[in-house]
């Protein structure tokens, strides 16, 4: 089998792949920590038993995400030697380090504190479990910081040498950190991940509403979540604007990708909306475009000059219809959000939030919104990129292992068969915990293992349990 | 300046962060590894909640061992990854099963979870056996053209490779069970023990084995270990590995809790220092050594920062989450 196929085309499709799943659950993960950390510190300060039943629901959900998140990262971290040995070895002097050090500032915290925070609540104190959970949600954003480090510096690499032996070396390591695209990047993914996180916790607040209008818990997240969404979506549209600009200095003809500019326009370029991208052709057929709309928002002034892909030799132009597509499923997407949360302040304000049944199914059909556009949003950053694994450096055909075919074929459809049968019987067990409400009394992991029904209680377990309820 | 060799400071921090991986990831793949051993479900909760607080912190020193080895030696890296394809994808794979299962278990109906368990104890024992497989690999040699591998995706397939796979399902499993004999109490504990005893037999057969076959893989490994005066450095291993044979053998007997586990640390800690002894300083047997592969001095020195502050903290507050959970586990009043 795969006798005959381009392993780099395989080896792309396993990264791909790969990466499509796991981004999955760090977008989950990294927000949900944070609200984990938000919820059970309005517990602590305000006592309020439905903050800490809250906080016992959805911690049951982050073990499962989270778990799926570590193991579909490893598969990761190992892929750059496995399938990208050649990328490894050139530029494993730069973003080697970066990557390390996500491991010793990231993965140790997160994995460090996670067994406290799932399991420890009786067992150390209210005070020092706060303080575990806080330890996972910085440590999931530390992750987020070192790894868009390590990816913006290949799109847009800085402070490097290049020595003897072909590889990349640092020159300034603050340059190769705070490199051009990376404040931009980070800020983008994270909102992202707040947002997609905000959207499904809105999402399972409102199918409890649609059930029962006066369950508190339900009541209390569907709220948070909606002012998440307001206040966020509006936000995040504004970096996105940013973070195109700035790619439009950095990478242009990711922008060209994007846009849909396969041609120059001298006297102001317009704004593809829709269309159909053809590669061999170098032309948007049925472009519905608005005249000038383009220059005016990516150069302020509508008759500015935008360079096409015209310009580009041909090797070097990224799959057009891909990006293009990608950038706008997420646009609509951002947009759409913003939509739901300003029904939703509307509703607020008229005082009907738990009341007004459209809303609810809107927010329910919003729920995997974020999912889906994080992953356009990286397949757009990605394959806008391309050919280059290291932005206009390196080529991502030189970046391969010196394995054949049959190698990375086998693998791929192996990580398929696994990933599938693995990830979706999880994605069911956390659909599962989402449909039953939050009820009073709600006990975290330490509590629902079928081994506990007949259990002693820690001594101090008793006590605080009592504070608890 | 004072001349300090950061490649071999280097490869001792790599050294290091593996060895804590096989120690720390190796007590709980052992546990999988025996959990057909033990077919009560209430045993099996006991066993899966003894390490579910802190199986996600043992299996990150993997991934520092991995990402560090891009980081400070990119060329071996990027040569062994390549020719270890095989148990790599393997070993991932048997991780993802076993990753999982510690969460799945708990959420299913009795058939599932039937299924999960099997999930468990095989994604264990494929893991185990293709480090082990992978650690042979090295040890015999890969084949390498300028800065790539040139062979092929199945070369690592030996029966060298094959008796260190084994060896190591071997000794993972005695950690596992002297692990059990140290957090359990009861019937558990007493199958444990009586594991410990055959599966220590069968670990100091292994490493015989091992030992045995290593030196005939290449004449550097025989000079290494028996020419002058060499030998005066490499003896005191084998006479170690006896003496803390000795002890283990009386601990078992005498029935001590914790002894039987740290015992078995120190016996892996001498195996470990044995490759070590064979390999250095070679990074890829035979072609490849630490400086050949070491990044530029200052990706090494921006990293040794990082380690020296966060290693110890690291070291620290993992000390603090096993103590935290420490003391028997008991039937029904697990933590999970
Ligand atoms: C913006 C966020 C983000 C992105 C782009 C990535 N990751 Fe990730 N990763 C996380 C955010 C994250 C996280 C939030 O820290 C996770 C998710 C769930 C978890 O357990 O930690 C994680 C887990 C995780 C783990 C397991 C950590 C452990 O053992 O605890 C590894 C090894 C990686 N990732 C490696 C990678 C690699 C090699 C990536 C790129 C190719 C990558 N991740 C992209
Ligand atoms: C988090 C979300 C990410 C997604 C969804 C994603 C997706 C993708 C996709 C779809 C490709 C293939 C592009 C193509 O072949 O046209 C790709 C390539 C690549 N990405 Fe990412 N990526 C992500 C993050 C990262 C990060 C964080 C890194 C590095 C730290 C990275 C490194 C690479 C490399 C090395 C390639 C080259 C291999 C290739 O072209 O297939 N990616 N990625
Ligand atoms: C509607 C407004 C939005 C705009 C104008 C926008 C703009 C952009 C741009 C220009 C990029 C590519 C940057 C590059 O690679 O150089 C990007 C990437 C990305 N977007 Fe958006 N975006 C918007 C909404 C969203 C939303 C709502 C989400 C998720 C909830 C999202 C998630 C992402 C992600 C994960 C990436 C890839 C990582 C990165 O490059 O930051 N975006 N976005």
């Amino acid at each position: 089998m795969f006798e005959g196929w381009d392993a780099v085309v395989l080896a792309r499709a396993q990264f791909a792949f790969t990466m499509s799943f796991h981004i999955v659950f760090p977008a989950f993960s990294i927000g949900l920590a944070s609200y984990l950390a938000v919820l059970e510190a309005l517990w602590l300060w305000t006592g309020r038993k439905v903050f800490i039943n809250l906080f016992n629901y959805w911690l049951k959900i982050f073990a499962v995400a989270f778990g799926m998140g570590v193991v579909s990262g490893i598969v990761m971290s190992y892929q750059f030697g496995t399938n990208w040995s050649a990328f490894s070895d050139k530029t494993g002097p730069v973003i080697g380090p970066l990557m390390a050090y996500e491991v010793l500032t990231a993965f140790f915290l997160e994995a460090g504190f996670l067994g406290v925070m799932l399991f420890g609540l009786e067992r150390v104190g209210h005070k020092l479990h706060f303080l575990a959970t806080l330890m996972v949600a910085i440590g999931t954003l530390f992750s987020a910081f070192w790894i868009l480090s390590s990816n913006s510096w290949m799109q847009t690499p800085a402070g490097y040498a290049i020595n003897a032996d072909g590889q990349f070396v640092a020159a300034d390591w603050l340059q190769v950190i705070f490199n051009p695209s990376f404040p931009y990047r980070l800020v983008h993914m994270v909102l992202a991940a707040y947002l997609t996180t905000a959207l499904v916790v809105g999402a399972v607040g409102a199918y409890h509403l649609l059930r029962d209008q006066h369950l508190a818990g339900p009541r209390v997240m569907f709220s948070m979540a909606m002012w998440m969404a307001t206040l966020v979506a509006p936000i995040q549209i504004l970096a996105g604007d940013q973070h195109g600009l700035n790619t439009l200095e950095h990478q242009p003809t990711k922008i060209m990708a994007m846009e849909g500019h396969y041609e120059s326009h001298k006297d102001g370029a317009p704004l593809i909306l829709f269309g159909l991208p053809d590669q061999a052709a170098g032309k948007v057929k049925y472009a519905l475009e608005i005249p000038k709309l383009g220059s005016l928002i990516l150069k302020h002034s509508p008759d500015a000059p935008m360079a096409g892909l015209d310009t580009v030799p041909r090797e070097n132009w990224p799959p057009v219809p891909i990006t293009f597509w990608s950038f706008r499923i997420m646009v609509g997407l951002g947009f759409l959000i913003m939509g739901l949360g300003l029904i939703s302040l509307w509703m607020r304000w008229r005082g009907k939030l738990y009341e007004f049944r459209p809303l609810h199914l809107f927010a329910m059909a919003m729920g995997p919104a974020g999912f889906i556009a994080v992953l356009a949003g990286w397949i757009t950053t990605e394959t806008g990129r391309q050919p280059f694994t290291v932005y206009g450096l390196l080529r991502t055909v030189e970046s391969a292992s010196p394995l054949a075919a049959p190698a990375v074929g086998s693998s791929l459809i192996i990580f398929i068969i696994v990933y599938f049968a693995v990830f979706t019987t999880g994605v069911i067990y956390l659909l599962r915990l989402m449909a039953a409400p939050p009820h009073p009394g709600e006990q975290g992991p330490s509590h629902d293992a079928p081994a506990r029904a007949a259990g002693i209680t820690p001594a101090a377990g008793v006590v605080v349990e009592g504070a608890a309820r | 300046m004072i001349p300090i060799d950061l490649a071999i400071i280097w490869a001792f921090i790599i050294a290091f962060a593996v060895f804590v991986y096989v120690v720390m990831d190796g007590f709980d793949l052992g546990l999988g590894i025996l959990f057909p051993l033990f077919p009560e479900k209430a045993d099996r909760d006991v066993i899966m909640n003894s390490v579910a607080p802190v199986w996600d912190g043992n299996e990150t020193w993997l991934v520092l061992g991995g990402g560090g080895m891009m980081a400070a030696f990119p060329l071996a890296y990027s040569v062994l990854m390549p020719a270890l394809y095989t148990p790599m994808i393997a070993m991932l794979v048997g991780l993802i099963f076993r990753g999982v299962a510690f969460e799945f278990r708990w959420r299913t109906t009795q058939r599932e979870r039937n299924r999960w368990d099997i999930a468990f104890a095989g994604g264990s024992l494929v893991a185990t056996l293709a480090q082990g497989i992978a650690l042979g690999a090295i040890l015999q040699g890969v084949h390498v053209e300028g800065r790539h591998y040139a062979g092929g995706w199945w070369d690592w397939l030996t029966p060298f490779s094959l008796l260190t796979g084994a060896a190591l399902v071997i000794g993972y499993a005695l950690l596992g069970a002297t692990w059990l004999v140290m957090k359990t109490e009861g019937s558990l504990r007493d199958r444990a023990y009586h594991l410990s005893w055959v599966l220590l037999l069968a670990m100091l057969g292994a490493i015989g084995a091992v030992s045995i076959a290593t030196p005939f893989l290449h004449v550097q490994y025989t000079q290494r270990w028996f020419a002058w005066p060499n030998i005066i450095l490499t003896a005191p291993v084998p006479i170690a590995v006896a003496g803390v044979t000795v002890l283990l053998l009386r601990s078992l007997a005498n029935k001590y809790d914790y002894q039987p586990f740290f015992l078995v640390l120190a016996l892996f800690a001498l195996s470990y220092a044995g490759l070590g002894i064979s390999m250095y300083p070679y990074i890829v047997p035979q072609s490849i050594t630490i400086w050949q592969a070491a990044s530029p001095a200052n990706s090494q020195i921006f990293m040794l920062f990082g380690v020296g502050v966060l290693v110890p903290l690291i070291l620290g507050y993992t000390a603090w989450a096993y103590w935290v959970f420490r003391g028997k586990v008991r039937h029904g009043s697990g933590y999970h």
